[in-house]
């Protein structure tokens, strides 16, 4: 047991404690704008995680994709959204915590139990170090270029349905000519359509 | 099991990566704020991908599929993260709350 590989194991365990305590905060804690920045952390976590398993490449794209845009955009969505309101008692939601937890611990133990009952044909893990990004660049570029380009494409598709989803203001009249302009599908009125009647 | 060329057993990882998904589908379910529910969705995907990683290190030798897989399901949860936090904001403007049990339209 040298200086390393203490090391390693004393960074693995704050590591882990941090993603499993944040994640836990993530899910419990009652105000939703601590909840964001836990799972911040927990991103931050995964990607140190990462470093630990030589894959350097992946740990930096871990940061910037989820700690810079999805977490961002969860922070963003909360603001938009983030009103104060006194949520309606529902019958058995003691019950219906405690059956979901049960069912959890469960799977939890069950998972546990593959993990430490097979005998994973382990050769180590290999240093390949920097030559990961290279490897990573070679898989995208040969065996696995259709799902690159498919990738890509999914991007494209996910933008432009965001944008539909989420657009509020929709001109009915043309700017240039005056005409009003027929938007069948992405027309919204501004006045919400699926308040529930029966509670006025 | 503890030796220096793996300080760190495989099974360590499996085991936050477990808990990380158990954890986050315990507050898939019972999340009543519809942003937590999409939180809980990227922790679970996240369990996935140390899954992925760990075994791509520690079972690949210097193929690393595992990482270009984790690369994907990166993507992957991007394009679900905005997809889906644009179906809320359109939900909260129709129904003016992120209350999952109001949103019960489908429901028989």
């Amino acid at each position: 047991m040298n200086i390393a590989s203490s090391a390693q194991q004393i960074c693995f365990v704050i590591l882990g404690s941090v993603v499993i305590l944040g994640a836990l905060g993530v899910v419990l804690l009652n105000n939703i704008v601590y909840s964001a920045f836990l799972l911040g952390g927990v991103f931050m976590g995964v990607a140190g995680l990462y470093l630990l398993l030589n894959a350097s490449f992946v740990a930096a794209a871990q940061i910037l994709v989820y700690v810079g845009a999805v977490n961002v955009l969860i922070l963003f969505a909360i603001m938009l959204v983030n009103k104060k309101e006194k949520l309606k008692e529902i019958q058995g939601l003691k019950v219906r915590k405690f059956l979901s937890g049960l069912v959890c611990t469960g799977l939890l133990l069950l998972l546990l139990r593959v993990d430490f009952t097979t005998q994973w044909i382990s050769p180590g893990p290999e240093a390949i170090g920097e030559m990961a990004t290279e490897r990573i660049g070679e898989h995208l570029f040969t065996d696995y270029l259709l799902p690159f380009e498919v990738a890509s494409v999914l991007l494209l598709m996910a933008m432009i349905g965001a944008i539909v989803l989420a657009r509020r203001d929709v001109l009915t009249s043309d700017v240039g000519t005056g005409d009003s302009v027929d938007q069948n599908l992405i027309e919204k009125s501004n006045e919400p359509i699926l308040l529930d009647q029966s509670t006025k | 099991m503890f030796n220096d060329i793996t300080p760190i057993p495989l099974q360590a990882y499996l085991l936050i990566s477990s808990l990380l998904f158990c954890i986050g589908v315990w507050g898939l379910i019972n999340s009543r704020n519809a942003v937590r529910v999409l939180m809980s969705i990227e922790l679970m995907l996240n369990a996935v991908n140390i899954n992925l990683m760990s075994f791509s290190s520690y079972i690949d030798g210097n193929l690393i599929r595992g990482q270009v897989f984790t690369v994907f399901v990166i993507t992957v949860a991007a394009a679900e993260a905005a997809v889906g936090l644009a179906i809320l904001i359109s939900l909260y403007r129709n129904r003016t709350t992120i209350d999952m049990e109001s949103f019960n339209l489908l429901k028989w």
